[in-house]
């Protein structure tokens, strides 16, 4: 294939980059980043990353966007529009910035041929876990404790974010995520599209065992269709102290944990399996983790209560 | 490529215990939360502390590194997990430290008895916990991925207790500290791809077998201690560090300042050491000491000149870390066959350990200060002498340790340090360590002078403190003033694990 397509991409993601920065307006230089991320996942494609292009897409251009569209809106027009930085600090970052990425493209010019890469032993040992997509056998396998780990950033952020509730209103619920003018298409859409997103983000989770896709890609997915349910004003976000809520928030690290500490007893130590078990207690852990995911990114976008707990 | 092996060893898991057991008491007190935070967090500090100990015990009785391949799978593939007597050290410190704030922060951060649960209560025990599971993986892993989730770890739970009490002016602290920590996290992270693209492998101990001394790894090492310098505050990437420790909660500025900011130093003394091609950077090493010369010297002014007790706790704090990179050029010169056989590697880690008690103490003496005087401006402490001696008299030990007067940790470790400036002839190094000490004594002895003054007529105390919770503050204090009594030598301890590095 040539090459025009991959420069015209390219092209267009320096543009939409550059767009984001320089862009006067708050919500447009938001904007801008979605468009960045949504660019670079179809980058990644062109690359044959399918997986980091679709965690690009769902959680890089999608999740973040959404959560930086809840900020401008929150924020609203009234605040400053940022704070302008003195000109000597703006040409200080431009040199540093201008430093990093010289340096940086030197030494991807000049790769050391053949690149080291773990790529073919990782393949030589899928066939102990007996999965078929090697990103997830590195994500809950060879290095699990790096995912395990990364869940448990994700609940201490929501902890960061309900820390920000005032006192009196510990335990309510956060705001409305209604849209300003709530639209019929926008509540036909709620009620229609859910059923199909819960069925794709299902898939993916499952399919990520063989394929392309899995947690974090499956539960944004089924975060969206509840965001999208909240925002339609069909649900409203539910009371931070619901038991419900804070259990299946921890599920999926809960369960991580059950199955690495198993690992002592029927395997050979902590976050190890047996080969011919491995296959279904990574489906499990999975599927708790993604929906654990789901919930957290929901209540992320939603926020800290805003509303004293009936 | 050779594959450095590593054997799990006997008591391996309790490695795996000392991180997830944190993790396990915070995700209990999310779910079960609608009781009382606290006491979840009680079971847990204790076994935590146990666990620490018997670590140490068993590098302390084999004489080698406590080992663990997570998940059977062996580097450069799997993460492996490994205590050396210097991870161990910090290790106990951490836990000693944890439980002391655990137990003063009793008064501070306890659920109303009329409710299942409340905001400031669980928020601050479930971070600590996960702050504690941040630092052990800091101190245990081998595995620069797995090294950068654990600073993501820590900066998730550091930043949302600096902002606890939600005055507008802690949410701004908080914020600029956040921005500090993510630019940190993304350099160190750019440097860690660039080494698996050079190298092939994140393992440290297969880092240092490979490492060339080539533009990649210079820029790549660049990138990840620049990043890692903006988290541990060094001059004049300091910026963030004041405010933040000075708003957060005092509970919460003891582990900040003693812990918190020592996890990314770690982390380069780690890449100096145990990955950078040897011999060293001369340049890159008399760069980071000068950079500690400036925190030294610059922050201790600060210090000086500031009106709130908490705010010039903070600046030393900025102050006593730039001592910590005086180790760079100090090691390099000197003539001992191994870096932990040199005196200025012991006093270092030695200036890091106590440091972190007198510090602990010194916050946690400004808050319980602050309590029973109702505000901490240091030219009204009048009076404190006689409401709160204990913690008066905590301040002040620890203060021996900042300053480095005998007996205190704080002296061994200056000493040392200004005994490997001469040998090595770093006479600047030697002139700020000096220098550091006189600033120190004028800021602590100003608050001391204030505080045993003699109370004004209209004085009034605004709450008492309970015995136990002044008697904790001192307990870490004297700690401080014993570590002053170890030999000034390098300690066999602090090298078991290293020399035999695979």
């Amino acid at each position: 294939m040539s090459l025009l397509p991959d420069f015209a991409l390219m092209l267009l993601i320096l543009i939409a980059a550059v767009w984001t920065v320089s862009a006067r307006d708050r919500r447009d230089s938001v904007i801008g980043f979605i468009v960045v991320g949504l660019l670079l996942s179809l980058a990644w494609i062109r690359l044959n990353s399918v997986d980091v292009a679709l965690t690009e897409a769902a959680v890089g251009g999608g999740a973040t966007g959404l959560l930086l569209l809840r900020a401008c809106a929150r924020l609203g027009p009234n605040e400053t529009e940022g704070v302008s930085l003195k000109v000597s600090l703006r040409i200080l970052t431009g040199v540093l910035c201008t430093v990093v990425a010289v340096a940086l493209a030197t030494i991807v010019l000049y790769p050391i041929e053949p690149a080291p890469t773990l790529a073919p032993t990782a393949a030589a040992h899928m066939g102990e876990i007996g999965l078929g997509n090697p990103v997830t056998v590195v994500l809950l396998a060879y290095r699990a404790i790096d995912t395990l780990l990364e869940k448990v950033v994700l609940v201490l952020a929501l902890i960061g974010v309900w820390a920000l509730t005032p006192d009196p209103l510990w335990g309510g619920a956060p705001g409305s995520l209604r849209a300003q003018h709530s639209s019929g298409p926008l509540t036909f859409l709620a009620q229609v599209l859910p059923p199909v997103g819960i069925v794709i983000g299902v898939y993916l989770i499952w399919n990520g065992a063989d394929r392309p896709g899995g947690t974090f890609q499956g539960g944004t997915v089924l975060a969206a269709m509840w965001l999208l349910v909240m925002m339609a004003d069909l649900r409203e976000p539910p009371e931070i102290r619901l038991h419900t809520l804070r259990r299946l928030v921890v599920l999926g690290p809960v369960v991580f944990l059950v199955a690495g500490f198993a690992g002592f007893w029927i395997a050979n130590g902590f976050l190890s399996y047996p080969p011919d078990l491995a296959k279904p207690i990574i489906v499990l852990v999975e599927a708790a983790l993604a929906l654990s995911i789901a919930v957290i990114l929901g209540m992320l976008v939603a926020g800290p209560a805003a509303r004293a707990p009936r | 490529m050779t594959p450095a092996a590593y054997t799990a060893t006997e008591g391996g898991a309790l490695l795996v215990v000392a991180i997830v057991l944190p993790v396990i008491g915070m995700l209990a007190i999310f779910a079960l939360g609608l009781r009382r935070a606290e006491r979840i967090a009680y079971l847990v500090l204790p076994v935590g502390l146990l666990v620490a100990l018997a670590i140490a015990a068993d590098v302390a009785r084999s004489g080698a590194a406590v080992t663990y391949v997570l998940g059977g799978w062996q580097p450069p593939l799997g993460i492996a997990l490994r205590a050396d007597g210097l991870s161990v050290t910090l290790m106990v410190l951490t836990a000693v430290v944890l439980c002391a704030v655990g137990l003063v922060a009793r008064g501070s951060f306890s659920t109303p008895p009329d409710k299942a649960e409340a905001r400031s209560p669980m928020v601050f025990w479930t971070l600590i916990l996960g702050l504690w599971c941040a630092l052990n993986t800091v101190f245990l892993s081998q595995d620069l991925f797995n090294l950068f989730v654990a600073l993501e770890l820590l900066t998730f739970s550091a930043v949302p207790l600096v902002c606890l009490d939600g005055r507008r002016e802690t949410l701004q602290a908080a914020l600029r500290y956040l921005l500090f920590a993510l630019i940190g996290s993304v350099l160190y992270l750019m440097g860690a791809a660039l080494l698996y693209g050079a190298y092939g492998t994140l393992d440290l101990a297969g880092l240092r077998l490979l490492a060339r001394n080539d533009l990649a790894t210079s820029v790549a090492l660049g990138l990840m201690i620049a990043g890692l310098m903006a988290k541990a505050a060094l001059f004049p990437l300091h910026l963030w560090l004041p405010p933040a420790h000075a708003g957060a909660p005092a509970a919460a500025s003891a582990v900040l300042s003693a812990l918190v900011v020592k996890a990314p130093f770690f982390i380069i003394l780690r890449l100096w050491f145990d990955v950078a091609p040897q011999p060293a950077n001369a340049m890159a090493a008399q760069m980071l000491a000068w950079l500690g010369i400036a925190s030294i010297l610059f922050c201790s002014v600060m210090a000086l000149r500031q009106a709130r007790l908490k705010l010039m706790i903070a600046y030393s704090t900025v102050a006593q870390l730039g001592y910590l990179f005086l180790m760079f050029p100090l090691v390099m010169a000197s003539d001992a066959p191994t870096a932990w056989e040199s005196v200025g590697w012991t006093g270092g880690v030695l200036q890091l350990v106590s440091h972190a008690l007198a510090k602990a103490s010194m916050f946690l003496a400004a808050g319980l200060i602050a309590e029973a005087l109702g505000h901490d401006r240091i030219e009204n402490l009048d009076g404190a002498m006689s409401v709160v001696p204990i913690s008066v008299a905590a301040f002040g030990l620890a203060g021996l340790s900042l300053m480095g007067l005998p007996p205190s940790g704080g002296f061994v470790a200056k000493l040392m340090l200004l005994t490997a400036a001469t040998e090595t002839a770093n006479w600047w190094i030697a002139a700020a360590i000096l220098l550091g000490g006189i600033l120190a004594a004028s800021y602590v002895f100003r608050v001391l002078n204030r505080a045993m003054a003699a109370p004004a007529s209209d004085f009034a105390c605004k709450a008492s403190i309970p015995l136990y919770r002044e008697l904790t503050v001192l307990g870490l204090a004297i700690c401080a003033v014993v570590l002053g009594f170890v030999p000034l030598q390098p300690f066999a301890f602090l090298g078991i694990g290293r020399v035999g590095l695979p």
